[in-house]
């Protein structure tokens, strides 16, 4: 018999690599982890749209995260990794600097957003994770996904 | 037994018997002294009440039957089809298809009857004779008790010898039974059945008889039933139950021959005595018998060599198809730069064979429009009774094929168009009459094959359309100006009635008599990929003409590169492909044009309009354009290259990237790469 005290409900996350933090999203919502391969522009979509790739046949769209959060671009090296999200009928491929780990989190470790973190605004996070002297920022797909957004972009544009 | 699994079945088959009594009735009704007919539509209306009731749908069951029993008037001339009884089977047939819709959609099919039930049972006694009622007052029992004497005439043919072993073997306990057994339709080894059926009686006790012969049944020289006569200690139940253990067997009735009763029948002189019979005869499942015999009086039509399959395990063959016609594109691409030429002749002959295959499977979805167009006639004719005017409607071409997912969309369209070209297009009769025309309007709904495409045209031979007031409303709908209508040519006036505005207006009808929500068939079959035109001459109709791709998932396209990126043009926007030299090309008000075949087109800059980055690449001089149209209009798309033309494989760009402008899907090239497939509507204003 386990003693319920040692159990700790735990989060499974992929954790990436965005400028100097490290960034985590849930692993039931990633589909897979690629390189990034050639993108095919597609014109009049949001600046942080890089374009749309094949995904085993299935044509994907692929946002570049940093131009997301606003932070400064860099080049695209080695490490640079797509990551495949899927959350309800959208499918979309983050491009982040690098991605190589997965590990679990405990719930009870996870802290609301501070207000700032890193310049990206709170609403897109779910909040963050302090494991002994590793800090993980919780991305909240949902909100980084809305197309809302994109919606109004176009409507400024047109 | 479970009845999920035949749901699906009974909920198409039944819309084909309402389809066909539909049908019928329309025929029917030109011609209401068809036995024929009303044969046929008694059939239909007898298979669906029995399939009703195996299903457990009384109210649907009860309805049918009390429908049989006014087409058994009509059938057996005790009954005269005139228009009001029309109209109540019309009734009837509506209802049966409102309770079939709601069983579709997970209901219980349950409506109330009573008030059509009246009005047919008024029919039939209105229509009063002895045996009318006779009829009636069987109609409330028959399920449970139908007279015996009835039954003894099922019995086929004893002949003397057979009657006395059956009397001798009474007298020594034995029963005599008359077995009737009928196989399902789906039965794939009738013979073997009907064997496995005969085993397990003679088991029971000694055959004496079967109709038809031992050897005539081995040889599958049977319908769908055969009879047995029994005699075994057996009873009727266990007899039944025998039977039934054999699969496929559709239904078994069984009848207790009474060979005093038997005579009777057999030589009707005295009234016949009504003698008790041991067991009491049931009939299981007595439609189903009762069908066949209609069956056979009526040749029945030919088994049609098809199986029924799933539309979505064709969208999934499609789709995998799909990928393997995205691997060819990427093999052939290989083979080329690979020179080895015995790879070229391997992937050329695979690229034939995926040709065939895919004209296979694409023909695997084409069903013939028929299927939408069969349910307009009827629409046509109550429309027509409703508007009190005189119309025929002609349909033409209702075997031309169309993809299913075409097919199923279309319907709604259609029948906007056919209600505007009914309701505003031909005149009441009387107008026609004084404009000199027939009476009668015609409506004409013809479908026909041109190039990749399938033309459905819906038109009238009614007044046309009155301009001046589609002008007046368009100007006070603010959908164009003053100004601009009077630059407005007659065809763009026609067009008019697209417009979104114009539709919204309530009460259209009396102003232009037209427009009455054409924005949404507009937007329809535009979704569709197609495109819908309207062509109208004063006086003497109206034509709507729609153009509808044959698929949707494969189309042809040329590809051609601007800059580092290549786009899908589709095939049937590009009137051809020119190239100009830099001469050429004037300008006209801030846009450059040029004189194609002596019209002037505009040129669009892909490179400007997609934003392309230039690569700074060394450019030639003379400038590549791609034709393209949408409906009349042209215009000249200005692109680097042409890279050729190719099958492409429509895919969406998914949910996070909607309404992106002037693209309207992608596609995946030979080298896994993606191409944009550029949507030529969007580019010409």
């Amino acid at each position: 018999m386990l003693d319920h005290k040692d159990i700790v409900e735990e989060i499974k996350v992929i954790v990436f690599r965005l400028k100097d933090e490290e960034y985590g999203v849930e692993v039931n919502q990633v589909k897979s982890i690629e390189r990034l391969e050639h993108i095919t522009r597609v014109p009049r979509t949001p600046y942080f749209v890089k374009g749309v790739i094949n995904m085993r046949g299935i044509v994907t769209p692929i946002v570049d995260l940093r131009r997301r959060f606003g932070l400064e671009e860099a080049v695209y090296s080695e490490t640079t990794r797509v990551i495949i999200v899927a959350v309800g009928e959208i499918e979309v491929g983050l491009i982040v600097d690098s991605a190589n780990d997965v590990i679990d989190i405990p719930i009870n470790a996870i802290e609301p957003p501070p207000e700032v973190v890193g310049g990206i605004e709170a609403v897109y996070l779910r909040g963050v994770a302090k494991l002994n002297r590793r800090l993980l920022i919780l991305l909240n797909l949902d909100k980084v996904l809305n197309t809302d957004e994109i919606k109004q972009l176009e409507n400024i544009e047109a | 037994m479970e009845m999920n699994q035949y749901l699906d079945m009974f909920i198409e088959e039944s819309k084909e018997h309402i389809q066909a009594i539909n049908d019928n009735l329309l025929v029917l009704e030109n011609d209401p002294e068809s036995v024929d007919l009303i044969n046929e539509i008694f059939r239909s209306a007898h298979t669906l009440k029995g399939m009703a009731a195996t299903m457990g749908f009384e109210d649907m069951a009860a309805l049918t039957h009390e429908m049989e029993n006014v087409l058994d008037q009509a059938r057996n001339h005790k009954l005269v089809i005139n228009s009001d009884i029309m109209d109540v089977i019309f009734k009837c047939v509506d209802l049966l298809e409102t309770m079939l819709y709601s069983i579709a959609g997970g209901g219980d099919g349950k409506e109330n009857v009573s008030h059509v039930v009246a009005m047919l049972q008024a029919i039939l006694s209105g229509d009063f004779s002895p045996s009318a009622e006779e009829e009636v007052s069987e109609v409330a029992v028959e399920a449970v008790s139908v007279p015996e004497a009835e039954e003894q005439q099922k019995v086929g043919s004893l002949d003397e010898y057979e009657l006395t072993v059956v009397e001798q073997s009474q007298q020594t306990g034995f029963y005599a039974y008359w077995i009737k057994t009928s196989v399902q339709d789906n039965c794939v080894l009738k013979a073997a059945r009907a064997y496995m059926v005969y085993d397990n009686l003679d088991s029971l006790g000694e055959i004496i008889k079967t109709t038809p012969s031992v050897e005539e049944i081995e040889e599958e020289k049977f319908e769908k039933s055969f009879e047995i006569v029994l005699l075994t200690k057996e009873t009727i139940e266990k007899v039944e139950k025998t039977v039934l253990n054999v699969s496929e067997i559709e239904s078994v009735e069984v009848i207790v021959i009474d060979p005093k009763q038997y005579k009777t029948q057999q030589a009707p002189a005295k009234a016949p005595e009504a003698k008790p019979i041991a067991a009491k005869p049931v009939a299981v499942k007595e439609g189903a018998a009762k069908e066949e015999k209609a069956a056979t009086v009526n040749k029945k039509p030919a088994a049609s060599k098809t199986i029924r399959v799933d539309i979505e395990r064709l969208d999934v063959l499609m789709n995998l198809f799909s990928e393997l016609v995205i691997d060819r594109g990427r093999l052939e691409q290989l083979a080329r730069e690979s020179g080895q030429s015995e790879l070229m002749e391997t992937v050329e002959h695979m690229s034939r064979i995926s040709g065939d295959l895919q004209s296979i499977i694409l023909t695997m979805r084409m069903v013939p429009v028929e299927q939408v167009f069969n349910r307009f006639p009827r629409m046509v004719r109550d429309l027509a009774k409703d508007l009190n005017k005189k119309i025929n409607l002609e349909i033409i071409g209702a075997e031309t094929e169309l993809d299913r997912t075409v097919i199923d969309e279309i319907g709604d369209p259609l029948v906007h168009l056919l209600r505007n070209s009914l309701d505003h297009g031909v005149e009441s009769a009387e107008a026609r009459i004084a404009a000199g025309k027939p009476e009668e309007g015609l409506v004409q709904l013809k479908a026909y094959h041109g190039g990749n495409h399938v033309f459905i045209e819906v038109k009238d031979d009614g007044a046309g359309i009155n301009r001046e007031k589609v002008l007046a409303k368009s100007i006070e709908r603010g959908i164009v100006t003053e100004q601009g209508a009077a630059n407005l040519s007659n065809k763009q006036i026609d067009e008019l009635l697209f417009a979104s505005g114009l539709s919204t207006a309530d009460k259209i009808s009396d102003v232009s008599g037209r427009g009455v929500g054409l924005d949404v068939v507009k937007t329809k079959i535009e979704s569709l990929g197609g495109a819908v035109g309207i062509d109208s001459t004063p006086g003497a109709g109206t034509t709507f003409l729609i153009q509808l791709p044959l698929t949707l998932s494969i189309i042809s396209a040329m590809l051609v590169q601007v800059e580092d990126e290549k786009f899908a043009v589709p095939l049937s926007s590009i009137i051809e492909t020119a190239v100009f030299t830099p001469d050429e090309i004037m300008h006209a008000h801030q846009q450059d044009v040029i004189d194609f075949r002596g019209r002037i087109v505009p040129l669009v800059s892909l490179k400007s309009i997609f934003n392309i980055p230039d690569t700074e690449k060394p450019k030639e001089s003379d400038i590549s354009v791609v034709i393209v149209r949408k409906g009349d209009k042209m215009a000249g798309l200005v692109v680097d290259s042409f890279i050729g033309q190719q099958e492409i494989v429509l895919k969406s760009l998914g949910k996070y990237l909607v309404n992106v402008f002037a693209i309207s899907g992608a596609t995946i090239l030979g080298d896994g790469q993606v191409a944009l497939i550029i949507d030529c509507n969007a580019l010409i204003k």
